[in-house]
């Protein structure tokens, strides 16, 4: 006996008008360069959303040529995905950083769950073009989107107990094969002095080079610090907690004679195992040399004041 | 037939990571070093190196366990190519990753036990390759091998060496001391062995 089969189209196959004039978007762009089709291979789900929209910040970004988009996604730390600094391109691709919720909690008025688009909301996105300083001695020039961390954090009314704001990666082993090893105590944490969250320097990173973050570099979500060390930058935050006393923060945890909870970039205080006085700007090739490294990372100007009377040997 | 293809491509397989560190350094081939290609250099080379010693350690107890000399031969071979390519750590970090900067260097040696320490190393394989010859062998009869033996120290300071630079994983290097491990205690027992026939003789 045949079986009666509705010929009508399902309304899940139908797509959605946005993401057919998206798609067209796309396939224009990709004709156009081929420069992006590299970039929305390696970009995994945020390249099927809509793109955001943002304006530039050129007062607060640096004059200097941003790296490319492939020395950017294609190198990092991202340690929840491998200890090599290709894992986390190689691996990130199928994570889902879409539906995303994140969690507010502690010293606040208002706490709770929201969703990443509720968090997103209110915020008009804007590029930010920074300098970014590995504790690892080399660096790179980045043009980051996203909103000031002060801005989010206020919409939550941090009490007069809130003195540190306290970040936390996803734990989830299955879609993050580095959190099966215990390189790390996971899952990761950082963590700011409230001061520090609320400098307007702080940045709240959705984007970059005008795109959604790709998975590698911590989607949907991260935090970028310019005046400190790149793994101040939590990826992938599923957590804020305003708290009184100072969080625990994993690489602190992990060698706290190697990485302080400041970690300010600071050219004058060594790393136990290298020099931190100089530092190599990815992207160059083999004769490329060493350049200066800053106080602050450049950034002096702008947030010395906040350490104003601490010694930075002690508080590294 | 096996026996004489056995060094050419034992040189070839080793010269490989060579080559293609010099393919990637000009885009040649299709090779890259990636966006930090120094860091790149150094950890090949090293890497290299590290293994080459390893590989060097293991001729003996495989011509004892085979009983066959054939493990034996490509072993000059092996461990010059592990000192060319610690060299070439050196040189890559010297020239290229301090930019000749001899104060940099002098600091750097000084101040950094992990580098203090792969240094000693360096400096111990220059005696063993400087009396690597035919020629030096026979002139130092007996005493060369008790010179070489300094081989087992070197090997222990290269993985110590790797062991003390990595961040947080130190999985690898401590998979390469138990190589190590094994591969010297296959000696040890060995010498404990003899000693006993010689006892009872």
């Amino acid at each position: 006996m045949k079986r009666y089969s509705d010929p009508s189209i399902l309304p899940s196959a139908i797509t959605p008008e946005y993401e057919y004039f998206d798609r067209r978007r796309l396939l224009a762009a990709l004709a156009a360069s081929a420069a992006m089709i590299i970039g929305s291979v390696g970009s995994g789900l945020a390249a099927t959303l809509a793109p955001p929209r943002y304006t530039r910040n050129t007062k607060l970004s640096t004059r200097e040529a941003p790296n490319s988009w492939e020395d950017v996604t294609t190198y990092n730390n991202f340690y929840e995905f491998g200890l090599d600094k290709s894992d986390p391109y190689e691996r990130a691709q199928e994570f889902r950083s879409r539906p995303w919720t994140i969690e507010i909690a502690g010293e606040a008025e208002l706490r709770g769950k929201f969703t990443l688009e509720d968090i997103l909301k209110p915020h008009a996105l804007e590029e930010r073009i920074y300098r970014f300083r590995c504790v690892e001695a080399w660096s790179r020039i980045v043009p980051w989107l996203g909103f000031p961390l002060a801005d989010l954090l206020a919409r939550f009314k941090p009490t007069s107990k809130a003195k540190f704001v306290e970040f936390t990666t996803l734990l989830d082993p299955k879609q993050m094969p580095g959190q099966r090893s215990g390189v790390l105590d996971w899952p990761y944490r950082e963590a700011l002095r409230i001061d520090e969250a609320m400098h307007p320097l702080t940045l709240m990173v959705v984007g970059v080079y005008g795109k959604w973050l790709p998975n590698q570099s911590g989607a949907p979500l991260r935090l970028i610090v310019p005046w400190k060390y790149g793994f101040k930058g939590i990826k992938s935050i599923v957590k804020i907690r305003f708290t009184e006393r100072q969080p625990a923060t994993s690489w602190n945890m992990a060698a706290p004679d190697e990485y302080g909870f400041f970690a300010n970039v600071n050219p004058a205080v060594d790393h136990p195992r290298w020099s931190q006085a100089k530092e190599r700007r990815i992207g160059g090739n083999f004769l490329t040399s060493r350049i200066d490294t800053l106080p602050f990372n450049g950034y002096d100007d702008d947030v010395a004041a906040l350490y104003r009377g601490m010694d930075l040997r002690r508080y590294y | 037939m096996l026996d004489r293809a056995l060094k050419p491509v034992i040189f070839l397989l080793a010269s490989l990571p060579a080559l293609l560190l010099l393919a990637g350094a000009f885009g040649m081939a299709g090779q890259s070093l990636g966006p930090n290609p120094i860091r790149e250099m150094l950890h090949v080379t090293g890497k290299t190196a590290l293994n080459l010693l390893m590989i060097t350690l293991m001729a003996s107890p495989l011509r004892e366990i085979t009983g066959q000399l054939r493990w034996q031969r490509p072993r000059r071979m092996l461990g010059l190519f592990a000192f060319a390519y610690a060299l070439l750590h050196f040189l890559v970090y010297a020239i290229l990753e301090l930019d000749l900067d001899f104060s940099d260097l002098a600091r750097e040696i000084s101040r950094r036990p992990f580098i203090i320490v792969g240094t000693v190393a360096l400096l111990a394989m220059i005696p063993l390759a400087a009396t690597s010859t035919n020629r030096m062998m026979r002139r130092l009869g007996r005493h060369w091998s008790s010179l070489h033996q300094l081989i087992y120290p070197i090997a222990l300071l290269g993985v110590w060496h790797y062991y003390w630079q990595i961040k947080a994983a130190v999985t690898e290097p401590l998979l390469y001391a138990a190589a190590l491990a094994l591969l010297l205690g296959f000696r040890a027992l060995r010498r404990s062995r003899a000693a006993r026939a010689a006892n009872r003789d």
